[in-house]
């Protein structure tokens, strides 16, 4: 029996009146991989934030690797091994491309794997952004960072959360705005991550490719999980085609 | 779908600029010139011009202290701005490092050899201190809070009449010798300048610059964000702090005036008409406006009108500030291109 | 005693709430913190004196000619100085800064320091209320407000601009978006803010004389007034002046008339380093913690 990496119960968070998660639990074991789907608004971005610390839950308990994260700096979640990306992809405008990942490959997390050692950042940064398909010898990777276009933008996002070594990896909505050729060419990274043994959490709403990496799927409306298990077999249930189509969900509450 | 021929200004680098960038051997006499010659102007006339006592006057040369002192204030400003904290009170940093200055050797007679160091390092950790509680906001809260503290500190000092009160401290030793006086003040200035211009350009620079244009990504990245600005916030004290102790020992006298606005707004209009972010925007800025403004004393308040007018044009019309104008004047040129324009109907 | 603190208390509360009922309303509208508002106290007091000693206008007509004037240069000021750098925050606040300084400096340059400077009461006379006695001027300062801030409360909350306005200010892509132009909007906000500036100054200057530095004093009483009850709160705007009044009239009474000053600074420092987002603040609060 594998230990879960992550154990969420309970999770329970209100904007004004809105509840904007309500009562979500879920585990993951290490290498696992998670897709978060849901309608606009149904509460994913907000299980994300607190996930990774942004938003402090009212109510409920988040374990990683079995220490009490709940409420915890994000920062702090972050250097215990738990990256995030973010859905609107804002670069540092005014430096390079490489430079934007010299702040997470300096820092405090990074720089411990690596032995305290600061190393030659420079050429790292270069690699990291070879590996989530930059390339090397044309210009880009010198460019200041604000005139990239939208999908190196989603990539540059993506090394930025590889550049931390973490543990787990929480994607949110990295697909969209890529074209299909770009996101062909990032499933098989994202593929490689999975198999070094990294937990992946994705919220998509491009089911095709998502359903090529993950192994398992949440689905949420109105902020409550209403359906878990398989992809598969959780897209043919009621609820979640109901919940797709528009209708009104009976969650039987 | 028609086409048509328009003009539009081009810019490119001009030859020389290329020359002397990319090929690291320089061609010629010329091409040293042209990288050489701004960066020694400069550094000549700071090492020239305290030695011209009898030739300018004591006036002037009191003037360029106050100019030197506000390249301090513009310097720690603009690496404030760099972490994205926007100051209107440079007032406060300054009216700290006075005080604590004045105090120790008011009190307890200590010689500006110690008083000027002390008060330039503890002065920056006070001014950390007191910051810190809002250094977690973002937006015009940081503006707001140093706005309102040295007015703050200003008043609570009539109020409870400690510190010397109304009448401030006088009669405070002063630092010995015009001459090595301003020596030490422009000592300090280029080491300001230098040391933040490669502080913010280091990886450790970085992140400060990480924190004004994005600050969730860097906290995404594990850095504790209000901790680096609680640094930032040191290190932008220390030429700010330094400026106000000197000064204490300069004009021998601190008193509430360490705190008047002038010494926000001068700053901040410096580095607003010489160009945010580069650090020698805001000491060309003092350069011009200090002398300028020493010329208008005799009109009075109409001085702060033309003053406030200029931060007022800058900063709507000419948002980049000079420096970064001249500069591009300097190493590129315009020139017209036709370009074809296709236009759908 | 005990009464004639309360109904000074009062009356000072409500000074505070129509001083900072401007500056208020422009930033909860339109975001803009408007460092010239303090100017637009000071120049609503003198183009009211301009229009009664020069033009011989009758004292009413003049004052509300000036609110005229004041929300029609407020919504210039917009228009030339703002809107160029809408969205800088930085820019709006050098610029405003950089205005309003302009514009008092202006005044004390052209020499308007003088006690012959200043505006008449509305009705002249007194009242004496539970054995204290009061002017008719301050009991009419205290209805204003009150009208004011209820008319405010209204207009934000049930009139169609008013909302519109609302939604810009809370959420500006979204506004732009079901078609309320943000240009507009603010332009407005900032002549409405400008015109009950000069309703503050028509009011409250008939009780002393037009001094130059009412022009930062006033401002920093707004700043103070407005952070304390919330940046954007209607409510926050009545229950910051109520304590930031009694507050000033008690530190003016027991510990010298200096510590007025102290009080309403002191309010912003502590305020924006405990609960930045003050009493009564909302929206703003998630959005610039980090």
């Amino acid at each position: 029996m594998i230990e879960p990496i992550i154990k969420i119960s309970n999770l329970c968070k209100s904007f004004g009146g809105t509840k904007a998660t309500n009562d979500v639990s879920f585990e993951l074991k290490p290498g696992e991989a998670l897709g978060i789907i849901g309608p606009n608004g149904s509460g994913k971005s907000t299980l994300i934030n607190l996930i990774s610390g942004f938003v402090k839950p009212d109510k409920g308990q988040i374990l990683f690797k079995g220490i009490n994260i709940t409420g915890m700096a994000p920062h702090k979640i972050v250097n215990l091994g738990i990256a995030r990306s973010f859905q609107m992809s804002r670069p540092f405008y005014n430096m390079s491309v490489f430079k934007n990942l010299i702040i997470p490959i300096s820092s405090p997390r990074a720089r411990k794997l690596r032995g305290g050692k600061y190393g030659d950042l420079d050429e790292a940064a270069i690699h990291l952004l070879e590996e989530v398909g930059f390339e090397r010898d044309s210009q880009v990777p010198y460019k200041e960072a604000g005139a990239l276009p939208h999908g190196y933008l989603k990539r540059l996002e993506l090394a930025r959360c590889l550049a931390l070594e973490p543990d787990i990896v929480i994607l949110d909505e990295l697909f969209s705005g890529m074209s299909m050729s770009e996101i062909a060419s990032v499933v098989p990274l994202l593929e490689r991550i999975k198999k070094e043994g990294k937990t992946l959490i994705m919220v998509e709403h491009r089911l095709t490719e998502l359903f090529k990496i993950i192994d398992k799927i949440i689905v949420l409306n109105f902020g409550m999980k209403i359906a878990e298990g398989l992809p598969r077999d959780v897209m043919t249930q009621d609820e979640v085609t109901s919940a797709y189509l528009g209708s009104e969900v009976k969650t039987g509450a | 779908m028609r086409t048509n021929l328009s003009h539009r200004k081009e810019r490119i680098d001009r030859g020389i600029k290329v020359r002397s960038d990319d090929i690291f051997v320089l061609a010629s006499m010329r091409d040293l010139l042209y990288v050489i010659l701004p960066k020694a102007i400069v550094i000549l006339a700071m090492l020239i011009l305290p030695l011209l006592k009898d030739v300018v006057g004591m006036y002037w040369l009191n003037v360029l202290v106050t100019t030197l002192v506000v390249i301090l204030l513009a310097l720690s400003w603009d690496l404030l701005a760099s972490a994205g904290l926007v100051s209107l009170g440079q007032a406060f940093f300054f009216g700290v490092g006075s005080y604590i200055a004045g105090y120790l050797s008011f009190k307890f007679g200590w010689s500006p050899l110690f008083t000027i160091p002390t008060a330039t390092l503890v002065g920056s950790i006070i001014c950390a201190l007191f910051l810190y509680p809002v250094l977690r906001l973002r937006g015009i809260y940081f503006g707001l809070i140093t706005f309102a503290l040295p007015l703050l500190l200003a008043r609570l000092i009539e109020a409870t009449k400690v510190l010397g009160g109304t009448e401030g401290m006088s009669a405070l030793p002063p630092i010995p010798g015009m001459t090595g006086k301003l020596y030490l003040l422009m000592f300090v200035v280029l080491l300001t300048l230098f040391g933040f211009r490669r502080l913010i350009s280091s990886n450790y620079g970085l992140v400060f610059q990480g924190i004004r244009d994005n600050d969730r990504a860097v906290i995404a990245a594990g850095y504790n964000i209000q901790w680096y600005k609680t640094q930032a916030v040191f290190i932008a004290a220390l030429p700010a702090t330094f400026a106000g102790a000197f000064v204490a020992h300069h004009f021998q006298f601190v008193g509430v005036p360490a705190f008047a606005m002038d010494y926000s707004i001068l700053p901040l209009t410096a580095v607003v008409v010489g160009g945010a972010g580069t650090f020698i925007g805001g000491a060309l800025g003092a350069v011009i406006l200090m002398p300028l403004s020493e010329i208008l004393r005799e009109f009075g308040s109409l001085r702060v009108v033309i003053y406030s007018l200029l931060l007022l044009l800058f900063s709507i019309g000419l948002p980049e500030g000079l420096f970064k104008y001249v500069k591009r004047k300097y190493s590129q040129i315009e020139r017209l291109t036709t370009m074809e324009e296709v236009k759908h109907d | 005693m005990v009464t004639n603190f309360l109904i000074y208390g009062l009356v000072n509360s409500a000074i505070l709430m129509l001083s900072a009922i401007g500056f208020s309303l422009t930033f909860g509208l339109s975001g803009v913190a408007n460092f010239a508002h303090g100017a637009m106290y000071l120049t609503a007091g003198f183009i009211a004196w301009m229009l009664i000693n020069y033009l011989g206008l009758s004292p009413l007509v003049a004052m509300l000619l000036t609110v005229v004037l004041m929300g029609i240069l407020g919504a210039l000021i917009y228009r030339i100085i703002l809107m160029p750098v809408r969205g800088i925050v930085l820019s709006e606040v050098i610029s405003t800064f950089a205005l309003g300084v302009a514009l008092i400096e202006f005044f004390r340059w052209k020499g308007f320091t003088s006690f012959d400077f200043s505006l008449p009461p509305f009705v002249k006379g007194s009242i004496e209320i539970f054995g204290v006695t009061i002017d008719y001027q301050r009991l009419i300062i205290i209805g204003i407000a009150l009208i004011i801030a209820l008319f405010l409360w209204y207009f934000t909350h049930y009139t169609n601009t008013g909302l519109a306005l609302r939604g810009m200010a809370q959420d500006e892509y979204t506004a732009l978006s079901i078609g309320i132009e943000s240009d507009w909007a603010a332009m407005l906000s900032l002549g409405l803010g400008a015109a009950l500036a000069s309703v503050a100054a028509v009011a409250i200057l008939p009780l002393g004389i037009i001094s130059i530095n009412l022009g930062y004093e006033i401002f920093l009483i707004a700043l103070a007034v407005s952070v304390l009850g919330g940046l954007e709160s209607t409510l926050g705007l009545f229950v910051g002046s109520l304590i930031l009044g009694y507050a000033m009239v008690i530190a003016s009474t027991y510990l010298g008339p200096q510590w007025g000053q102290v009080v309403y600074l002191g309010a912003i420092v502590i305020v924006l380093a405990i609960k930045p987002s003050g009493l009564f603040g909302k929206y703003k609060e998630l959005e610039e913690r980090v």
